[in-house]
């Protein structure tokens, strides 16, 4: 096996009395899905908002491609190779969806100190954006406002935009949440397609999609992990059957 | 050392001041979501109320509440035809309806009373000076405006700390739906608590008509320094804004009374009182400068 | 954004050339129609709204397209008329400033120098004042602009409260910028290339960011943006027209004092901002004419004017979204979002 491509050690946050993160040691190979399952309140989005560097923690590390990124803002994590999809889409509605992404593909071009050249027209910003769109699934709705889009399109755009900034670790938020059925799966399919070439991070409530996607799986509870292990291996745990899997599968 | 005493105390007399407005503006800011560019404007309404009465009773203790109510009704009736409809602006348009307002304000006021200042004469129990202790004499209307400005701060940390009314205020910064709950209506509850950031600003009007000019423009003056006295508190916190409002009391006081003299022993000539009178006015914005370098938040931000 | 949207089919893209060609040749016509129609003193009114249209459009640029809402535009504004006011004094008197002799009544050597140390003004207060955002943003820009309104009323050497006398027009080659329809054609022909230079500033690359900050700046950050330097950079160029526009005012009044940076003026380019639509980028120039035309008008019907234009301005805000174009909808029934 590849070494981790990130990191995580004994990191924790407190929230007045609430430990939303409480020791939490965790990596990421390269390449592979890493699925973080678990309760609603367990922490899982304070824990992506840590990696991103929109949450301080209190204490612990964060290593990145074996350097820590603990000092780092959100832009510079995003550009050293990270980036994330949000649960509650956080996209520019005014914007296309080709815009959205095009914005995306040129902050990884470098900076944009460039005040003349029309930007709507520029193909080097479109071009790549609208393939973008189309390994998203989203080609034919490129031109469309996005607040016109549907909340599975948005779920779609949110993933393309992630892929524009070429990250090499993915964080995803919740990708299925609120999607149809026909969205689940070809979210499902999209991100089969992707994994071997970009690490990810899956927090997610859909066990199905979770075993069929994960090589490995964390479950966190109150902040804690309680189990890391295979998928096979975690079906197996009767700590997280009792803790999480048995609270049924609403 | 004697000076020193007293501009000390003067600068304390301004922060009380900026205080009440402060508190006023912060309270609104940090509950109901408004920027409230008027609120200065009750200031003005305060004092020119409480002028137009002194000067037609003679009595400012008739006066003194005529000011405190008018800007509390004043208030209030802001918040019902105009301020209501803003809570769920954006702060643009809260900040465009509210400079609407002030426009409307001071020009009704000079259509009232003309733009001649007016004057109050300080009320005769309150004449006169005391002597404090050593050789520092202090004028009694001034320790007046400080005792009444510390019970009103003591006051409203009891009203939010102990009351009712202060738990649903609490409440209400962080949980609108929660108070909807409790059965309150939270309409009410908004217009009340305009009502009081009203009078908090009626009550400064009120105390500054005697020691200053009652003159149109005069809230806007102190509405920009009590931004500043915000900004440095920090937004929405009411100790924030006590302290914020102390310290911008004393700087600027003891930068107008010492820095003159200061820049006369470096250099000589009238340029030495200009440019003193310059730096002082930009004083207490260096200040605010300074401490958003140090505390983008501010000094005591209200969390959340 | 909506105006700019629809210039990217080629076939309404010169509808919009068209458009703008004829709207051109109108305002430069207008000094002789004011003739003719016997109202020479339109063109004076016409060259004030021209300069105050650059402030609004530079403005726009900050508050409509960054979303940074900013109430110390004017201070920028009264530094470049300060920057013509000075070196005019220095040019009459000869006197030089630090050593240096500064004196100019040349509108090519004034106008870049008066630009460029707004710029400036705007780069150091920007810089703290954009360590906040939200109220307290508006609350500190407003705040520092009545710091340099302090420090010109103090600053006697140049006037103080009473301001400063230019009592000639700064000079062009060629050009007499002393008749009033020349210097109204100097100011549309600033206002023309400032026009230029903003719509193709909201269309680059720049102004792409610009309009993800304002919609999302979490978004941005999600990207790999840092923001910060985008909106110093916007504030900046925003400070320069509006340095640019004071300039121009200068050497129309003829005269400049600290009242030029009172937070008043700052309300007016916002309201303006708002009336033509922010963010869009001609509403700006709408917003400038109906603010000056309906305040002219005002004014001279009563004394009190500011007693009607403030309640008009609350319910402007009120039951209107989107300024003139909100009214224009809800005048014709359209629904009000």
């Amino acid at each position: 096996m590849s070494e981790s491509l990130l990191r995580v050690s004994r990191l924790f946050k407190r929230f007045g009395g609430v430990n939303a993160t409480d020791d939490l040691s965790l990596d990421v190979r390269a390449g592979e899905i890493h699925a973080l399952i678990g309760p609603n309140g367990a922490g899982k989005t304070t824990f992506i908002g840590q990696l991103m560097g929109e949450v301080r923690p209190d204490a612990g590390d964060i290593h990145f491609d074996g350097a820590s990124i603990n000092g780092l803002s959100t832009a510079a994590r995003v550009r050293r190779g990270i980036a994330r999809t949000f649960q509650i889409t956080e996209l520019l509605t005014e914007d296309t969806a080709l815009d959205n992404v095009a914005l995306a593909v040129q902050a990884g071009q470098g900076h944009s100190f460039r005040f003349l050249g029309n930007a709507g027209a520029d193909r080097s910003l479109l071009a790549p954006a609208r393939e973008y769109l189309t390994a998203a699934g989203l080609a034919e709705r490129a031109d469309v406002r996005v607040s016109e889009l549907s909340h599975g399109e948005r779920k779609q755009l949110e993933l393309a935009i992630a892929l524009a900034s070429k990250p090499r670790l993915l964080l995803l938020d919740e990708p299925m949440a609120g999607l149809g059925a026909a969205e689940s799966r070809r979210m499902v399919d999209t991100l089969s397609s992707l994994k071997g070439s970009i690490a990810m991070l899956l927090v997610e409530h859909d066990m199905d999609v979770v075993f069929a996607l994960a090589d490995r799986i964390s479950v966190l509870v109150y902040g804690r992990v309680i189990a890391s292990g295979s998928p096979v291996e975690i079906q197996a745990d009767t700590q997280v059957r009792a803790a999480y899997l048995g609270e049924g599968d609403a | 050392m004697s000076l020193l005493i007293e501009q000390a105390l003067n600068g304390v007399q301004l922060g009380v001041m900026l205080f009440l407005l402060a508190a006023g503006l912060t309270l609104i800011f940090g509950i109901m979501g408004v920027i409230n560019l008027a609120h200065g404007s009750l200031y003005m309404i305060g004092a020119f109320a409480m002028a137009w009465v002194a000067n037609k009773t003679g009595s400012f203790l008739i006066a003194a509440p005529a000011g405190l109510l008018t800007a509390g009704a004043i208030g209030m009736l802001m918040e019902f035809f105009v301020i209501r409809k803003l809570y769920a602006r954006d702060h643009l348009d809260q900040v465009l309806a509210t400079f609407g307002l002030i426009l409307f304000f001071n020009q009704l006021t000079v259509l009232l009373f003309g733009r001649q200042p007016l004057f109050v004469q300080i009320p005769g129990f309150l004449e006169g000076s005391i002597l404090l202790f050593g050789d520092v004499r202090y004028p009694v209307y001034r320790i007046a405006i400080i005792a009444v400005g510390l019970l009103t701060a003591i006051g409203l940390y009891l009203l939010i700390a102990r009351t009712r009314l202060g738990m649903l205020i609490r409440a209400g910064a962080t949980n609108r739906d929660m108070v909807r709950a409790l059965g309150v209506d939270i309409r009410l509850l908004y217009t009340a608590l305009f009502g009081l950031g009203a009078m908090l600003a009626g009550l400064a009007g009120v105390m500054a008509g005697p020691i200053l000019s009652v003159q149109v423009g005069m809230g806007e003056q102190v509405l920009i320094l009590t931004f500043v006295v915000v900004v440095i508190g920090g937004v929405g916190s009411v100790r924030g804004a006590f302290v914020g409002a102390m310290i911008v009391g004393v700087v600027d006081t003891m930068l107008r009374a010492f820095l003159p003299q200061t820049f006369r022993q470096l250099m000589t000539g009238p340029d030495a009182d200009a440019l003193a009178a310059g730096f002082s006015a930009m004083g207490v914005y260096m200040l605010m400068a300074l401490v958003l370098l140090v505390k983008p938040k501010g000094l005591m931000p209200a969390h959340g | 954004m909506a105006d700019l949207k629809t210039t990217r089919g080629p076939a309404s893209a010169s509808r919009t050339y068209a458009v703008i060609a004829i709207v051109l040749a109108m305002l430069a016509a207008l000094p002789f129609i004011a003739d003719a129609i016997g109202q020479p003193a339109l063109t004076s009114l016409a060259t004030r709204i021209t300069i105050l249209a650059i402030g609004a459009a530079s403005l726009n640029l900050a508050l409509g397209y960054c979303g940074l809402v900013s109430f110390g535009h004017a201070a920028w504004y009264g530094v470049g008329a300060y920057v013509v006011g000075i070196m005019y004094r220095h040019y009459v008197t000869g006197d030089p400033l630090l050593g240096l002799s500064i004196g100019s009544d040349q509108l090519l050597v004034t106008l870049p120098l008066a630009i460029l140390i707004s710029g400036l003004f705007a780069l150091v207060l920007g810089a703290l004042s954009l360590r906040t955002s939200g109220v307290q943003f508006i609350m500190i820009t407003l705040a520092f602009a009545q710091m340099l309104f302090f420090f010109f009323v103090a600053l006697k050497a140049y006037g103080g409260d009473d301001g400063l006398i230019v009592r000639r027009r700064n000079a062009l080659p060629f050009i007499d910028t002393r008749d009033g329809p020349t210097y109204y054609w100097v100011c549309l022909f600033f206002a023309v290339a400032w026009f230029a230079l903003m719509s193709r500033i909201v269309t680059s690359r720049f102004g792409r960011v610009l309009e993800g900050i304002r919609q999302s700046e979490r978004r941005m950050a999600a990207i790999g943006v840092s923001t910060y330097p985008y909106k110093l950079a916007c504030f900046v160029i925003s400070g320069m027209g509006a340095g640019l526009a004071g300039a121009l005012m200068a050497n129309h009044a003829r005269f400049v004092s600290p009242d030029m940076m009172h937070w008043t003026q700052s309300g007016e380019f916002m309201i303006m901002v708002i009336l033509g639509g922010a963010g869009t980028l001609f509403g700006a120039a709408a917003g400038a004419a109906v603010l000056i035309g309906l305040e002219t008008q005002l004014a001279a019907w009563t004394e009190h004017w500011q007693v009607i234009l403030g309640p008009l301005l609350v319910l402007m805000i009120i039951f209107t979204r989107g300024g003139l174009s909100g009214l224009v909808r809800l005048l014709r029934g359209g629904r009000n979002e």
